[in-house]
């Protein structure tokens, strides 16, 4: 029945249903990230052992959280593409795999700017920080693999296939380096598992973990439509579209 | 069905045996970068022992990755891919034939040298028969993860680079395992548990593997 | 309200560097994430009128050939 219904209306629609919906992503992002900023850097509570470093956590946990979505949404949207063959889940593995590796850095800066106080030092092999690291070489590595190829088409399935493997491996992976961590240094500080936070604390990161969460939907989306243009820029519609665009900037100036 | 992989393997053998420089140079590769350690580190037998699986064990991914290349190379370039696609038995079976193949000429020497190995870097016997065990079942999980990287990359003109940049970092449990398994052995405890996970691990490869490596083959053959 | 004054806020109980060294870190790669995205859209937009233009003026040149 997929492949039955006309790939290039489809592809049409879910063009203008994103950019329907990219608006309200946006919204979202940006209500949320200003108010979880605002209360999370001024209002929290310092915290009682790490002092005012504890507010580097209102980016670095909804980072890491959300470059995990992202690969989840990448695995799930490559195993449609695959075994469905829908060109618009290669396309939304595509594009999301930027935003996950640029969240996965995130993640991994902030960690190491908040060890720097707390270890007394800027890197140290902490299990999460180690597996995060290796979440970074696995989306880059799927970048460069969709890049290297020119035809968008085999690219999008080439992709497809590495990020399957990948999310097979990354259970293996973070387990793996969990159990090398603590054979190797038995004694960490771990910051990140507390057993409670002071709801005081807890509401702002919840805030900007939504935040981050329709920022990278925003993105998504965003980049989707790029893909989709890209990929059909010789359909009429697209055509019509560039038109359009060049006459509105021809009127105004 | 298993004439056709017997079939696929003995004609690998056979080309390899020609151009027997295909299997000697990852070989030779792998022996001197383990002897380079000593050289640059020092010959501390102590030193040497404890940083030995590490050692070993990163110089046999790197030699790994060279030897990939020629995987399904010839066969992209004269077409007989293609033909193994036409090929009445599942190209996952036929793939396997290959990648077991590409374990008998690469993996296999590597656990040949590695008692030299292991008198360089003054491992002790019970520690050897960890590191033998481990590259035993590590070995060919590389082969059978670096497959899927070559398959995916075979179409491109810069592949190589590309392959260490993806294999790489899905290898890194094999060498977590390996290597904590042979730690225990250095130190006297049982390392069953590790070889058990590397077994489940070789088991999930054997599997899935072949059936990603065909699919990425046609992808890059299309 | 944690702080108390401006510069106290600044100074993140002498944390300051490391807290605004992770935000603006985190802000800039998000910036950069943000340009490329519209950038990717300007140049597929700008390629698709170039191609326009090229295919009109072709057709063009050809009406002329044909008025000879």
């Amino acid at each position: 029945m997929w492949k039955w219904l006309h790939p290039y209306a489809k592809s049409e629609k879910s063009y203008a249903l994103s950019g329907k919906l990219m608006p309200w992503f946006l919204v979202t992002a940006v209500i949320t990230f200003v108010v979880g900023m605002v209360w999370g850097l001024a209002f929290a509570p310092a915290d009682y052992q790490q002092g005012d470093s504890f507010r580097i956590i209102y980016i670095h946990v909804p980072a890491a959280m959300m470059a995990m979505a992202a690969y989840s949404t990448m695995a799930i949207a490559a195993f449609i593409a695959l075994v469905w063959q829908i060109r618009l889940a290669e396309m939304t593995v595509a594009a999301t795999a930027p935003i996950g590796a640029v969240y996965t850095f995130i993640a991994l800066f902030t960690g190491a700017a908040w060890g720097k106080p707390m270890w007394g030092a800027w890197w140290v092999w902490d299990a999460r920080l180690t597996s995060e690291l290796i979440l970074l070489f696995v989306y880059l590595g799927i970048i460069a693999l969709y890049n290297a190829f020119s035809d968008k088409v085999l690219a999008g399935r080439a992709a497809s296939i590495l990020t399957l493997v990948g999310v097979i491996n990354l259970p293996i992976i973070h387990f793996s380096v969990v159990w090398w961590n603590t054979l190797h240094q038995g004694a960490t500080i771990t910051k990140f598992d507390k057993p409670s936070m002071d709801t005081a604390m807890l509401y702002p990161l919840l805030i900007m973990i939504i935040s981050f969460a329709a920022f990278l939907g925003f993105m998504s989306l965003y980049r989707f439509r790029n893909e989709i243009l890209h990929r059909e820029s010789h359909r009429p519609w697209v055509i019509s579209l560039v038109q359009q665009s060049s006459t509105q900037i021809n009127k105004r100036g | 069905m298993f004439n056709a992989f017997a079939q696929i393997v003995r004609k690998e053998l056979l080309g390899a045996f020609r151009q027997q420089s295909d299997i000697l140079n990852p070989i030779w590769f792998f022996v001197i970068v383990v002897t380079l350690f000593p050289l640059g580190i020092g010959t501390d037998p102590v030193l040497l022992a404890r940083i030995a699986p590490g050692i070993i064990w990163v110089a046999a991914l790197l030699a790994a990755l060279l030897s990939f290349e020629r995987l399904f190379k010839d066969d992209f370039i004269d077409g007989s891919l293609e033909q193994m696609m036409l090929a009445p038995y599942p190209l996952a079976w036929l793939v396997s034939a290959k990648v077991f193949a590409h374990w008998l000429l690469t993996g296999l020497p590597i656990l040949l040298v590695s008692p030299l190995l292991a008198i360089f870097l003054s491992l002790e016997a019970n520690t050897f028969w960890a590191l033998f065990l481990t590259l035993l079942i590590g070995t060919p999980i590389l082969s059978l993860l670096g497959a899927i990287g070559v398959a995916l990359t075979i179409g491109l003109r810069k592949g190589g680079v590309l392959l260490s940049l993806i294999m790489l970092p899905l290898s890194i449990p094999i060498l977590i395992f390996s290597t904590m398994a042979i730690d225990a052995a250095a130190y006297g405890q049982s390392y069953i548990g590790m070889l058990a996970l590397l077994g489940a691990m070789l088991v999930g490869a054997i599997t899935l593997a072949p059936f990603a490596i065909a699919a990425s083959l046609r992808v890059s053959v299309s | 309200m944690a702080f108390s004054s401006f510069s106290e806020f600044l100074a993140m109980g002498g944390y300051g560097f490391y807290v605004w060294l992770a935000y603006g870190v985190s802000l800039l790669s998000v910036i950069f994430l943000i340009i490329d995205t519209v950038y990717r859209r300007k140049k597929i937009f700008n390629q698709v009128e170039q191609r326009l233009q090229r295919e009109q003026r072709i057709k063009a040149a050809e009406n002329k050939k044909g008025t000879l």
